[in-house]
């Protein structure tokens, strides 16, 4: 009993000795504004700054590689506390950014080819004659950017396109990287009108193909007060892109576009509603930019 | 020679840890899902395994065995094993952050992993000596890293694969490994 008691003792004394001793001697010294900055991150490692997750975008700031305002669900509060702990000027903040659809072809609206069974994934559904639709630049509708989206702002409506939440959307870029058709796009929340299609075949091939396309028409390029939408060249022909350096959201463009290609949306809000992303237990979170976990 | 070689084929594949003796399932279920994560968890418990193995059976062999505690084996292995790897965590840290970065949280977790006391015990039960310890550690490491590696590429094609709802994520990896398992049954007979 006796010598159990005093091996074991002795056992633990040991290990705890050398523990102890090697606690002191590998010990890494941590900047202390690294956990100041983790802290004020929103914690939902998303990548879209290009580090692994929070944690690495705040090593990245204290060693000065990393732009203050990389954080896209941060936001302008994020941005003033990153100042304060770094001690740096706030200055050249970027107004936040949400994703939009460029496209309104929607089941009843896009004429369907076929009827698409395979694996639910964008990239998939390509590949099987340019997807199911006659319109072969539009949403593919399998949803892959709903399911790129780490902060589950993106769902897919009833008539198989995807629905962005303005008010969850961080503009972290991910679903923008992940659509084949590459329909989505960062556009700032002062934007609000948007010529939501990308077709640029001609006007009669467009509209026979999609009910909501644009057709070329150049009714919005003569309707606009500030000179702001023109139908441009695109690809293999033409398409209407609106100028938002120019644009002041009057809205005529939207109430004249015959198809309806052309929306007005209401006013966004600068706050986002952050949700952390459930962190699995075994190593980094949802992200994947580091390329391991 | 020909000894090293039946612990070496027994311990990969015959007795192979997860497949077979059904230790270290928890990592096996819970950091499968993808090759690149399986593969630095096979690294690291590879690590810890071969090192406590060695130490525990040190320890079993001068301190446990001549002063007849044998009882207290589970309680000092433990011991050992956390030690070990609190000790390793460390000593990573410090001198290889990348590893120790692309590890995370695997490092601290093959405390729990069963596997590592499973082998330190099944070393001890054997009465090898210390080179057929180390031997039969790594051959185990090896084997559990293949039955890792193995899982997780199944489960990144089942990521493709049409399943029935109620079939998707932990259902069908449990079948996944049930029917690995059987498959491995089918080594019983090569030695």
């Amino acid at each position: 009993m006796l010598v159990a008691v005093i091996c074991l003792a002795g056992l633990g004394a040991v290990f705890g000795v050398i523990l102890g001793v090697a606690a002191k001697k590998f010990a890494v010294e941590v900047d202390p504004r690294v956990e100041e900055l983790i802290k004020a991150m929103p914690g939902a490692n998303c990548g879209s700054c290009g580090h692994p997750g929070c944690a690495g975008f705040a090593e990245a700031l204290v060693e000065q590689t990393a732009s203050p305002n990389a954080c896209a669900p941060g936001g302008a509060s994020l941005y003033e506390k990153i100042a304060a702990i770094l001690g740096t000027e706030v200055s050249g903040y970027q107004e936040r950014q949400v994703a939009q659809i460029l496209c309104q072809g929607g089941v009843g609206h896009s004429r369907l080819l076929f009827r698409y069974q395979g694996i639910r994934d964008c990239h998939a559904a390509l590949s099987s004659f340019k997807g199911q639709k006659a319109c072969n630049f539009g949403c593919v509708m399998q949803g892959s950017c709903s399911r790129a989206c780490p902060f589950g702002a993106i769902q897919m409506g009833a008539d198989g396109l995807p629905v962005v939440d303005y008010y969850l959307c961080t503009g972290c870029n991910r679903c923008v990287v992940e659509c084949p058709q590459q329909i989505l796009k960062l556009v700032g929340v002062s934007h609000l009108v948007n010529v939501r299609c990308v077709n640029t075949d001609k006007g009669k091939e467009a509209k026979g193909n999609c009910s909501v396309a644009c057709i070329k028409c150049r009714i919005c390029e003569k309707n606009c007060p500030e000179d702001a939408v023109h139908v441009v060249a695109a690809g293999e022909g033409s398409v209407a892109l609106i100028d938002y350096e120019k644009c002041t959201n009057c809205g005529i463009c939207a109430a004249k576009c015959p198809t309806r290609a052309i929306d007005k949306i209401p006013p966004l809000s600068e706050e986002v509603v952050i949700e952390a992303g459930e962190t699995p237990a075994a190593g980094c979170p949802s992200c994947r930019a580091c390329g391991a976990a | 020679m020909q000894e090293y070689f039946i612990i070496i084929v027994s311990a990969i594949l015959i007795n192979n840890i997860v497949l077979s003796q059904f230790l270290g399932i928890c990592p096996f279920l819970g950091v499968s899902k993808k090759l690149s994560a399986s593969l630095g968890m096979g690294g690291a418990v590879s690590f810890v395994l071969v090192l406590s193995g060695a130490l525990t059976w040190l320890v079993q062999t001068y301190l446990l065995a001549p002063y007849d505690i044998g009882y207290l084996q589970t309680l000092a292995f433990i011991l050992i094993i956390a030690s070990l790897v609190q000790f390793v965590e460390m000593v990573l840290r410090k001198y290889s952050p990348p590893l120790y970065k692309a590890l995370g949280i695997y490092l601290p977790l093959i405390t729990t992993n069963c596997a590592v006391l499973g082998v330190a015990i099944i070393n001890i039960q054997k009465e090898y000596t210390l080179g057929k310890v180390l031997v039969h550690s790594l051959s185990h490491a090896a084997g559990f890293t293949l039955a890792l590696l193995l899982m997780s590429g199944i489960r990144e094609r089942l990521e493709d694969a049409d399943i029935p709802e109620s079939m998707q994520g932990t259902p069908i990896a449990l079948v996944t490994a049930a029917l690995m398992s059987m498959a491995f049954l089918g080594f019983s007979g090569l030695i």
